[in-house]
């Protein structure tokens, strides 16, 4: 059981994916101007994450492995994926107006956003199975929306501080972003105890 | 005394500065050179000027009408000659124009026929009417027209009627000394709103720095034999807010969202209950209220002031210190530096502080706010007005909304008590108006749209019928064209046309009752046919007759593809064929 | 063989995926644009055809389809902005002037009571009868400037909506730092 607690606790807050291992950093800088988009959007990754890294499993041991395809493995993940939020918006928009209204022009931008390849691909680097994968893919995916929330909160209120002129905009937020990396590192060993 | 009083949260304790002006009794102010009366003092409706330059006027008569229910009607201070209906600088922070009415006093001071009524006999709509007439407004600052509020919700019991004699801010003492010198009229006024209203109970609420004026009140409520209670609340800025003197007195919170009377309870200053009764009683209109000279004045003192006296003859009476160099009107709490010293006094005018540096210093500049969080704290309405300052000054309104701006009653605690000295009621106002001019324009556009989607649907529906119409009477005429070219084409098959061809025309008549549109287009079809085939023959005629059975053979092809494709629906697209294309079908048709 | 082992998985996952996608969008097919709708919210329905559109609702259904966003200036520099943040575009500079806002008014003595002004209001806020006068209902004009062209006698102009109590605004109480031009500066 702790085995599946560190998995998920080194993926929010020690490995996160935004601040440590600097993924997925353009909707991080670019949905982060209002709290709410970024609770869309955190929402929108979370459960497209979840999705991408259960497929790309199945699609990796039983597609890629049994032929000795490997090497076409980010090729196929792209495409799940790609198919995957495609799919998703699909679904939301038949079904849930409002929540499509939220999301909005989010939801395709994950499509390209890396650190949802990139999950899936450390999936497979870590040699992890599929339950531990869909967890590793949740708690980054919570670890993406937990700063990605956190970021636009603080962003909300930049907006009325009396920034210097030339910092103002992308350069205070990324000055923001190092600062909270900092922070994260401060979770550092955290899932080393065995 | 007997009574469970409340408590508001926050609120400030500023030096009242109050006694410097209850030294002297109330004075009657003299008649000014001229007078500015607005015609717009109240909220609601700006009332319609009923007087012209010219016009004599007498003293309470009508000069502005009341333009819908929630709008009071304004009348002649004074009597006099009116000398223009023209715009002049308001009291008012933006310092703008607004429509004036300019009187000259003759000095005679003559009243117009009041008459006075004994309001028991009448109904409590009519009396409503009459409180309008007079333009009583609600004297405390906020100027919403009295009658408007003397309605009881039809859902909710009426429990209390709050009468509000609190005067909590600094300097300002006209209600204290009208509660002592008039109390008996003030109860009787708070006796017409009982009557209206018909609530439980009365509580008058006056401050308890003011024992003078709660002792006079319960002398006037004992005298009359009235069950009002007069209840002492402890002095605390803002005490003499409706909602707060509301929470103190009945425990009850009226959010922004809601009416009072919505949760069984009204208030109302003491000045319009005295205004009421005057204008019940004696048939007088509001034309003067008290008004507090006080400040950087040798002499403050409450003098009765006629509505429309420029404020800086007015001031002149408490004798104004050299230094002085600005008027604020209303408290130093609310109140704001008027923008010309000539502006008028209207029905909101409770006091007018001389200004000068060594009263009021100059604050220190604006510093950063730390989130101290001391502006919470003083918030009576326990609102978060640094967060409200943060996103007002982000302009981010929707946050500002959520963090609830509009329950802002811009008391000025927050920026009394800020270390900063950041001026947070300013940034509130701003907040609101922009809030309130994106509603306008917001409104404005779907007021636009609808409009404009309704014209599109209008004209739509208009082309339509128009078409119908047209094609109503082209369908007659095609019917009329068509018997004719069937008539014509029956004549020229008598020489040679086989009989099949001419029953196409008839067709034609017969589908043209059944279809006007496709008639119409059918007809002028047939008849560009018929221009070309009557053109035919004299393109054809130098032609060698191998050519000429070419052509005929082309034609013959095309139309048995033509009318292969719509058959029967539309027969008339098979033209009547000519006798030139038809006549000599005894050579083979050849392709070369 | 390898190579053709992989196109093959490749193909059967592009089979695969595109029949479920295929499948999806009939099934999950939804009517009308909720985009649409939103670009229409932010502009000012002035219908004043500036755009080069016949109205507000087909420039915001040309935005839809990827037109400039800068076209429409009764919606001003703040228009812009605010389409720039629901789209996630560029803000661009309007490609137009701004004007104050404005309403049209009738100089009712040259009037000639032709209808022409009427027909030409988008949104119905011209009254009158033909030979009789018109007047425009000033809150119901836009100012979109649609009935000056074909009054044939010019006693059509437009004037500016100035500030009044009723409709001023308390100013911001900070004073704008500005960015001073990089050449000064330096």
């Amino acid at each position: 059981m702790s085995h599946y607690l560190f998995i998920l606790v080194g993926a929010v807050l020690v490995n996160n994916v935004v601040l440590v291992k600097i993924l997925g950093l353009c909707p991080f800088m670019g949905v982060s101007k209002k709290l709410e988009t970024a609770y869309g959007m955190g929402a929108a990754t979370t459960f497209v994450l979840t999705m991408a890294t259960g497929a790309s499993y199945i699609i990796d041991h039983y597609l890629l492995m049994p032929f000795g395809l490997e090497y076409l493995r980010t090729l196929s993940f792209i495409v799940t994926i790609a198919a995957i939020v495609q799919l998703t918006e699909m679904v939301i928009a038949k079904t849930s107006p409002t929540l499509q209204q939220t999301l909005g022009i989010y939801l395709p931008l994950i499509t390209t956003n890396c650190a949802v390849l990139g999950v899936p691909l450390l999936n497979v680097s870590n040699g992890y199975n599929f339950v531990d994968s869909l967890l590793f893919g949740a708690g980054s995916a919570i670890g993406f929306s937990l700063v990605l929330v956190l970021f636009a909160g603080i962003r909300e209120r930049i907006e009325g501080a009396e920034v210097p002129v030339y910092f103002r905009g992308v350069a205070i937020a990324m000055v923001t972003a190092g600062l909270m990396a900092l922070a994260f590192m401060g979770f550092a060993g955290l899932d080393k105890y065995q | 005394m007997l009574m469970n009083l409340f408590k508001f949260k926050g609120g400030v304790k500023p030096p009242t500065n109050k006694t410097q002006s209850l030294t002297l009794p109330i004075a009657v102010a003299p008649l000014p050179s001229r007078l500015v009366v607005p015609l717009h003092q109240s909220i609601g409706g700006t009332p319609r000027p009923v007087v012209q330059a010219g016009d004599k006027v007498l003293k309470g008569q009508l000069i502005g009408e009341a333009d819908g229910w929630i709008s009071a009607a304004v009348h002649a201070p004074t009597s006099g000659t009116v000398l223009e209906v023209a715009m002049h600088v308001q009291p008012h922070p933006s310092g703008l124009d607004a429509l004036c009415v300019v009187i000259e006093p003759d000095g005679q001071d003559e009243w117009i026929a009041r008459e006075p009524v004994e309001y028991a006999s009448l109904k409590p709509e009519e009396v409503r009417e009459r409180l309008q007439q007079a333009g009583v407004v609600g004297l405390g600052g906020a100027v919403f027209p009295t009658h408007g509020k003397l309605t009881a919700s039809k859902t909710v019991p009426m429990d209390e009627l709050v009468i509000n004699g609190a005067e909590c801010e600094p300097f300002i003492t006209c209600d204290d000394l009208l509660m002592r010198e008039r109390a008996e009229e003030v109860v009787r006024g708070i006796g017409i709103f009982r009557d209206l209203l018909q609530p439980k109970k009365v509580l008058i609420g006056i401050e308890d720095n003011k024992p003078e004026a709660a002792a006079a009140m319960r002398a006037a409520v004992d005298a009359l034999q009235e069950p009002f209670l007069v209840v002492q609340v402890p002095t605390l800025y803002p005490a003499g807010g409706a909602k707060q003197l509301i929470r103190v007195l009945t425990g009850k919170e009226v959010p922004a969202s809601k009416r009072s009377t919505d949760l069984g309870v009204q208030c109302f200053n003491v000045a319009t209950a005295y205004t009421a009764w005057r204008a019940i009683a004696h048939g007088e209109p509001v034309v003067s209220r008290l008004v507090t000279l006080t400040g950087n004045v040798a002499e403050p003192r409450n003098y009765e002031v006629l509505i429309g006296t420029p404020m800086d003859e007015l001031l002149a009476l408490a004798g104004p210190k050299a230094d002085t160099d600005g008027i604020v009107m209303g408290g130093p709490m609310m109140g704001f530096l008027v923008p010309q010293a000539s502006v008028p006094v209207v029905k909101a005018t409770n006091c007018l502080i001389a200004h000068s540096a060594k009263l009021f210093p100059p604050k220190a500049p604006e510093m950063p706010c730390i989130r101290c969080g001391s502006c919470a704290q003083a918030c009576p309405h326990e609102l978060q007005p640094f967060e409200m300052y943060w996103f007002s000054r982000a302009k981010n309104f929707g946050k500002t909304q959520e963090y609830h701006i509009f329950d802002c009653i811009e008391c000025g605690c927050c920026s009394f008590v800020c270390p900063s000295r950041i001026p947070l009621v300013q940034y509130f106002r701003f907040a609101k108006s922009e809030i309130w001019a994106r509603e306008r324009e917001k409104n404005a556009a779907d007021q636009a749209k609808i409009r404009f989607e309704f014209k599109q649907h209008r004209e739509e529906r208009e082309k339509a019928e128009k078409a119908e119409k047209l094609a109503k009477a082209a369908a007659a005429q095609a019917a009329k064209k068509a018997a004719e070219a069937a008539a014509a084409a029956a004549a020229e098959a008598a020489g040679s046309t086989p009989p099949d061809s001419a029953a196409a025309p008839v067709a034609t008549a017969v589908d043209a009752e059944i279809d006007p549109k496709k008639a119409a287009i059918a007809a002028a079809m047939a008849r560009a046919k018929a221009q070309r085939e009557a053109a035919q023959p004299k393109n054809t005629a130098a032609l060698t007759p191998a050519q000429q059975q070419e052509i005929a053979d082309i034609e013959a092809r095309r139309e048995a593809g033509s009318r292969s494709e719509d058959q029967g629906s539309s027969a008339a697209l098979a033209p009547p064929t000519s006798p030139a294309t038809t006549a000599d079908t005894s050579t083979p048709p050849s392709r070369s | 063989m390898e190579l053709l082992l992989a196109i093959a998985v490749m193909a059967l996952g592009a089979v695969v995926l595109g029949a479920a996608l295929g499948y999806a969008s009939i099934k999950f097919k939804v009517e009308g644009d909720p985009l649409v709708e939103k670009i229409e919210a932010i502009l000012p329905q002035t219908q004043c055809g500036q755009c080069g559109y016949p109205g507000c609702k087909p420039y915001a259904e040309a935005i839809a389809n990827g037109d400039e966003i800068n076209k429409c200036p009764p919606g001003g520099a703040e228009g812009v902005q605010r389409l720039a943040d629901l789209l996630g575009r560029e803000v661009k500079p309007l490609d137009a002037e701004e004007k104050p806002k404005q309403i049209a008014i009738i100089d009712e003595n040259t009037c000639i009571g032709c209808t022409l002004c009427i027909q030409a209001c988008p949104v119905d806020a011209i009254v009158g009868a033909a030979k009789q006068m018109h007047t425009i209902i000033a809150q119901q004009c836009t100012g979109c400037e649609l009935c000056l062209p074909p009054c044939p006698v010019e006693c059509i102009r437009m004037a500016a909506i100035g500030e009044n109590i009723d409709n001023w605004k308390w100013k911001y109480p900070v004073v704008e730092i500005k960015a001073m031009p990089l050449k000064e500066a330096a």
